[in-house]
């Protein structure tokens, strides 16, 4: 089996696990710490604290230091969180005050 | 094509330009795009915006050492390189080259949520990476409009894109902001108030079903630029805009004369042909002899070793050659030695404009020093004749800028005999008509001068002859009952041999009495002096006579005298 497939399977099974287990895989990207990163950061902790305590795991990029994985990830907006993990992909722009809105995002709430 | 000194001045004095290395696009703007800032280049669907713009990269690249960034928003890099290759660019080659930086911003609605407050930073940091990376000092962002289905929030989006046109200015590099054209706007969202210094508009037209694809500078800070719409081509080698519209009356004319390849024609223009790099209008009924005249002018040029550019519009090549063998000229070896192009289209196939573009285009890649197109009216089938008029002035312009001899003939009707149907006659240099004049039964063909711009010309009408071994001009008999030609010359110049003939009789006879007359004098003369001689003689004799009888007598008084003895007189003289 070559590269691309393991890799294809590997991320499916770990949707599945993700699924099952309801662990979050998430990324925050931010540009450098102004005040719109803090923001979001802020309030990310907030929900994440509030929400998914214990069962999530949260990076923060900054895109002036990683351009090269901001361009992977096509982060055009910033601040940008990514939800990874359980699928599906989600992308949530701005400084995550609405916190109805993500939660309902991150299928913590229902619609 | 050279760029003037002219052209070279102004553009020092204006803003900087950044070479698009697109043929024809930096003739028309002096140079090129205004360096360090952006430019909008807007239009419809399919009208070429992105293959504008990545040439402007790649030519960037290759041509003039400025490795370029191309940010697409619509089509994936891999999709991009794909859809170039044809044109041959190699992007994959030129990325590995570090000449290009290539980002395919993806978005997707349905993924984004906002949720308050952001800034587009994201886009600014891939632009600006993507910059470093090679050092780029030429950008593309195709479309930026796309941003506009992916952000709902518009203004954060307008503000967002105010600061990205600064701040590519700010890294002073030239760049190309594609956009979709929009109903009564340029862009669909407007764009084109972000960017302030130029904004071409490109555009894909359809006009009696033949489509053409045209450009416009709508807008062009601090630099001159015709306002004019160009037309351009997409073909193999790329993109190819043509400045004609933008050449003035600035060119240098020649002084160097080429024959038409007919010596009595040449004659009647002064004895040595047109001018080189002049334009000869050849006007003529149906029938007239036209081409015959065009491809003797086409067989001269290829004589004397220059390249010819045959332009038909109603025959085949395979055609021409064969009706130029039927009056004893041969083409073919011309075409096979590379020195005659026959490039045979119907006007019908595509719109004017690309016409020009493609006579243009085929002017650039052949190189011609004669170019013949037969005929220009057929060309009013796919435009008026505004246009095509229009067309024709920028052709004659073209033309003579690049010290090239054309010619073109003309269809007329036998009743407007001294107009063309476009009105171009004032464009050209020299003005010949070809008439079929019908009397007697008969068509025949006459010729004439009707203008020859800087030369004495004849002003004779001279019958047009067409032959199995060629063309030939021969005076036309001009009488009480107007010019004659055909039988009727023929039937004139016959009588007017047998008056010759007449006349040269009768003065034979006419010496021949004289010479009689003389010798009758003569005779008499001679007469008349042997009757005078005689009487001379007669005169003589009766002299002689009278002094002998003289002499007698005296004797005969001596001897008597003798007897008388008589006193000598000469005693008596004695004492």
């Amino acid at each position: 089996m070559d590269e691309p497939k393991m890799k294809e399977l590997e991320e499916l099974e770990d949707a599945m696990k993700a699924r099952e287990t309801g662990h979050y895989v998430l990324r925050l990207y931010v540009a450098g710490l102004n005040r719109l990163s803090l923001r979001a950061i802020e309030n990310l902790k907030k929900i994440c604290e509030e929400n998914l305590q214990g069962r999530y795991e949260l990076e923060v990029i900054d895109i002036y230091q990683q351009p090269v994985l901001a361009q992977g990830d096509q982060i055009i907006a910033a601040p940008t969180l990514i939800k990874q993990l359980p699928p599906p992909l989600r992308r949530f722009i701005g400084d995550l005050s609405q916190t109805e809105k993500i939660l309902v995002g991150l299928d913590l709430r229902p619609k | 094509m050279a760029e003037t000194d002219g052209q070279r001045e102004l553009s020092h004095r204006q803003l900087a330009k950044c070479p698009t290395g697109i043929t024809g696009l930096d003739e028309i703007t002096g140079g090129g795009l205004p360096r360090g800032r952006p430019t909008l280049v807007c239009g419809g669907a399919g009208c070429g915006k992105t293959l504008l713009s990545m040439e402007f990269v790649v030519r960037g690249a290759v041509n003039y050492g400025e490795p370029g960034v191309f940010m697409s928003f619509e089509e994936t890099a891999e999709e991009l390189a794909k859809n170039v290759a044809s044109l041959g660019f190699d992007l994959a080659d030129l990325e590995k080259q570090k000449l290009l930086a290539m980002d395919f911003v993806y978005i997707e609605r349905r993924e984004i949520q906002e949720t308050g407050e952001y800034d587009l930073e994201g886009l600014f940091v891939r632009l600006g990476h993507a910059i470093d990376s090679v050092g780029a000092k030429r950008v593309v962002l195709d479309t930026v409009e796309a941003l506009f289905a992916g952000f709902p929030n518009e203004m954060i989006l307008r503000a967002e894109l105010r600061r990205l046109f600064r701040w590519l200015k700010d890294k002073g590099v030239t760049a190309i902001i594609t956009g979709e054209r929009g109903e009564g706007t340029l862009t669909r969202h407007g764009i084109e108030e972000y960017v302030s210094d130029a904004v071409i508009v490109l555009d894909h037209r359809v006009v009696g079903q033949s489509a053409t694809r045209r450009m416009r500078f709508v807008k062009y800070r601090g630099s001159l630029h015709g306002s004019d719409e160009y037309p351009f081509l997409i073909d193999e080698t790329g993109f190819s805009v043509l400045p004609v519209t933008s050449l003035g009356l600035d060119y240098a004319v020649s002084m160097e004369r080429i024959t038409s390849g007919i010596p009595r024609l040449d004659h009647m223009l002064g004895g040595q042909g047109y001018f080189r790099a002049s334009s000869v209008l050849l006007s003529g009924t149906a029938g007239s002899g036209k081409s015959s005249l065009a491809a003797y002018f086409a067989d001269a040029a290829c004589r004397r070793g220059e390249r010819c550019l045959y332009l038909a519009f109603e025959e085949s090549q395979d055609q021409i050659i064969r009706n130029m063998r039927s009056i004893g000229l041969d083409l073919a070896p011309w075409v096979d030695k590379g020195l005659l192009k026959l490039h045979a289209t119907r006007p019908t196939l595509y719109g004017l404009e690309m016409h020009l573009a493609m006579i243009h285009k085929l002017t650039n890649d052949f190189q011609p020093r004669t170019v013949i197109m037969d005929p220009i009216s057929n060309l009013s089938i796919v435009a008026s004749n505004e246009e095509v008029k229009s067309i024709l002035i920028r052709l004659v312009d073209f033309f003579k800028n690049r010290k090239i001899t054309s010619f073109y003939t003309n269809l007329t009707h036998p009743d407007q005999l001294e107009e063309t149907s476009t009105g171009v006659s004032s464009l050209m240099d020299v003005w010949l008509l070809v008439v079929n004049v019908e009397s007697n039964g008969e068509r025949n063909r006459v010729f004439h001068i009707l203008k020859s711009r800087g030369m004495a010309h004849s002003n004779q009408l001279r019958e047009f002859l067409i032959t199995d071994s060629g063309i030939d001009l021969v005076d036309a008999y001009i009488g009480p009952g107007g010019v004659l030609t055909g039988s009727a010359r023929l039937q004139q110049e016959a009588q007017e041999k047998a008056a010759a003939l007449a006349a040269q009789e009768e003065l034979e006879h006419r010496r021949h009495v004289l010479d009689r007359k003389r010798q009758i004098m003569g005779a008499q003369v001679a007469a008349l002096q042997a009757e005078i001689s005689a009487e001379e003689e007669e005169l003589q004799a009766l002299q002689d006579q009278s002094k002998l009888q003289h002499k007698v007598a005296a004797e005969e008084r001596e001897q008597l005298a003798a007897a008388r003895n008589a006193d000598s007189p000469e005693v008596k003289e004695g004492e």
